[in-house]
């Protein structure tokens, strides 16, 4: 992906800054500007996420593209927020550690690199809580 | 509408064919389809060609009037689309063509899925096929397109007790079924031993639990029911040609061990042909990894939920069981050029209901389904064919 298209959804990639929508209290992230329920008559306001869920299943990467071949293996999960949404993410930690229901919580790391530069990116990771 | 029926197949080798371009590919089952129709290909009105990421396989856009310019049919200047759904978009090809002949807006239309994957590194196709995926927020953090899989894998063993044993065997059914396809990448037969023992890709997935990166093609000639037999004495009848859609990210699915899209079409397919899921008596399903045909088999409703593995087991799943899926190797065995597999399994049914299936013809079968997935399940087409 290139840095632009990268960078232009940093806030939520750093910060885990989705969206909520203020008409029937459903949270959003990755964020979405339109309600799935509401459609036109949402409220969408940003929100910040506390950061901490659980593992709703998870599987450990053996072989990856290009960009993130040097960190396999590594853990990825589908994390579920305590405030509801589900997000894809790495796990930090042990293939043998991660269980379903595992409560995790978010961190800030490095996520991978591109291209013949090396640029690195940067985004939301999660450890055991 | 009117009944739309295939009077034509072509379907090329699948394999790694380096000696074999984009073109060459697309020519050999298009000219194919029209022979078996006794077709000329003036006849031809418009041309939907089913095709994932040739911009990416083999840097080339626009295919749409590629294929029509090099099958000969610019002279005509047919209308000739290229349609994209992920690994569905030959699927999607084939339910295009459908409507356009059932809206009578074409009378005589070349259905066609195409992909040639094997020009660029096995990284880069992988890179390619996430595309799948969501970019931004499944890939852009390190989910590969067998990791999604994997995920749902793991959510299928711990909800249902799905067991590695039941996946590998839908590996080692999908081979011994190739092996008696002469079109199929693999035609090798495997143990349940060499799937356990393969290298890791995605814990629990290993290497023989993913299909494979494969170039190919295949096209089917439509036409109105009603004229049907002046092109052939066997018309395979399209009962039920359907659709849906669901999230582009497996995160935000109502379930991780089902794939809803499935359920819908196929209800949508069944109440559209009026007929029951008792009546199919052989069906090609998406089985790009070997969870997704267990998932298939149940969201289907061939089996009840968490019941997909123990009836692969049993051999339920095998030609010669209850109801035989995927006879063409699926696309585990046979392989899955992503653009063409939706047309290769119309074109496997169809062979079935002629009785042309050779050594892997399941008897007396009169009626199939084909059931073809984008991505991880954001897109689902289902086709019911009847003889
Ligand atoms: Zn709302």
């Amino acid at each position: 992906m290139n840095v632009p298209r990268f960078c232009r959804e940093i806030p939520s990639r750093y910060n885990l800054i989705g969206t909520k929508c203020e008409n029937c209290d459903t949270y959003y992230f990755p964020p979405r500007r339109v309600c799935i329920t509401c459609r036109r008559k949402g409220v969408i306001r940003e929100y910040q996420f506390e950061g901490s869920g659980k593992v709703v299943t998870h599987t450990t990467i053996y072989s990856a593209p290009e960009n993130f071949s040097k960190m396999t293996p590594y853990v990825l999960a589908i994390v579920e927020l305590d405030e509801g949404p589900k997000l894809t993410a790495q796990i930090v930690c042990d293939p043998s550690e991660v269980k379903i229901g595992m409560r995790v919580k978010s961190v800030f790391r490095k996520l991978g690199e591109e291209g013949p530069d090396g640029v690195i990116y940067y985004g939301t990771k999660f450890i055991p809580a | 509408m009117r009944e739309v029926a295939i009077v034509g197949l072509g379907c090329t080798k699948f394999g790694e064919m380096w000696d074999k371009s984009f073109r060459d590919l697309f020519i050999e089952a298009g000219l194919m389809a029209l022979e078996d129709a006794g077709m000329s290909g003036a006849q031809v009105e418009a041309l939907y060609g089913g095709n994932m990421s040739s911009g990416i396989f083999i840097q080339q856009e626009h295919v749409g009037a590629l294929i029509a310019d090099y099958s000969g049919l610019i002279s005509n200047n047919v209308p000739s689309t290229r349609v994209e759904a992920a690994c569905a978009s030959g699927g999607l090809a084939l339910r295009s063509g459908i409507i356009a002949v059932a809206s009578e807006y074409h009378d005589i239309v070349i259905s066609a899925g195409i992909e040639k994957m094997t020009d660029i590194g096995a990284e880069k196709a992988m890179d390619a096929l996430a595309a799948a995926a969501d970019r931004e927020w499944e890939a852009a953090v390190g989910a590969t397109f067998p990791g999604l899989y994997a995920m749902m894998a793991r959510a299928h063993m711990h909800e249902f007790g799905t067991t590695r044993e039941q996946l590998a065997q839908v590996a080692v059914k999908n081979h011994y079924h190739g092996s008696m396809n002469p079109r199929a990448q693999f035609r090798n037969r495997i143990t349940i031993d060499s799937v356990i023992s393969s290298p890791l890709v995605a814990d629990p997935l290993r290497l023989f639990d993913c299909s494979p990166i494969t170039d190919g093609a295949a096209a089917v000639v439509l036409v109105p029911a009603e004229r049907a037999r002046e092109f052939t004495d066997t018309p395979i009848y399209v009962k039920a040609a359907s659709q849906a859609s669901d999230t582009i990210s497996l995160h935000d699915r109502r379930s991780l061990t089902s794939i809803d899209a499935t359920t819908v079409a196929a209800d949508r397919a069944f109440k559209t042909a009026r007929l029951e899921r008792s009546n199919i008596d052989v069906a090609e399903v998406h089985d790009c990894f070997t969870i997704a045909e267990i998932m298939a088999i149940e969201d289907l409703r061939f089996f009840e939920k968490g019941r997909g593995g123990p009836a692969t087991l049993a051999g339920d799943t095998a030609i010669g069981g209850k109801i035989p899926i995927n006879t063409s190797g699926g696309l585990k065995a046979c392989g899955h050029p992503v653009g063409a597999t939706g047309i290769k399994q119309a074109v496997e049914i169809a062979e079935q209901l002629r009785g042309d299936a050779g050594k892997r013809q399941v008897e007396g079968a009169e009626i199939g389904l084909t059931h073809n997935v984008g991505g991880t399940g954001g897109t689902v087409v289902v086709h019911i064919l009847a003889r």
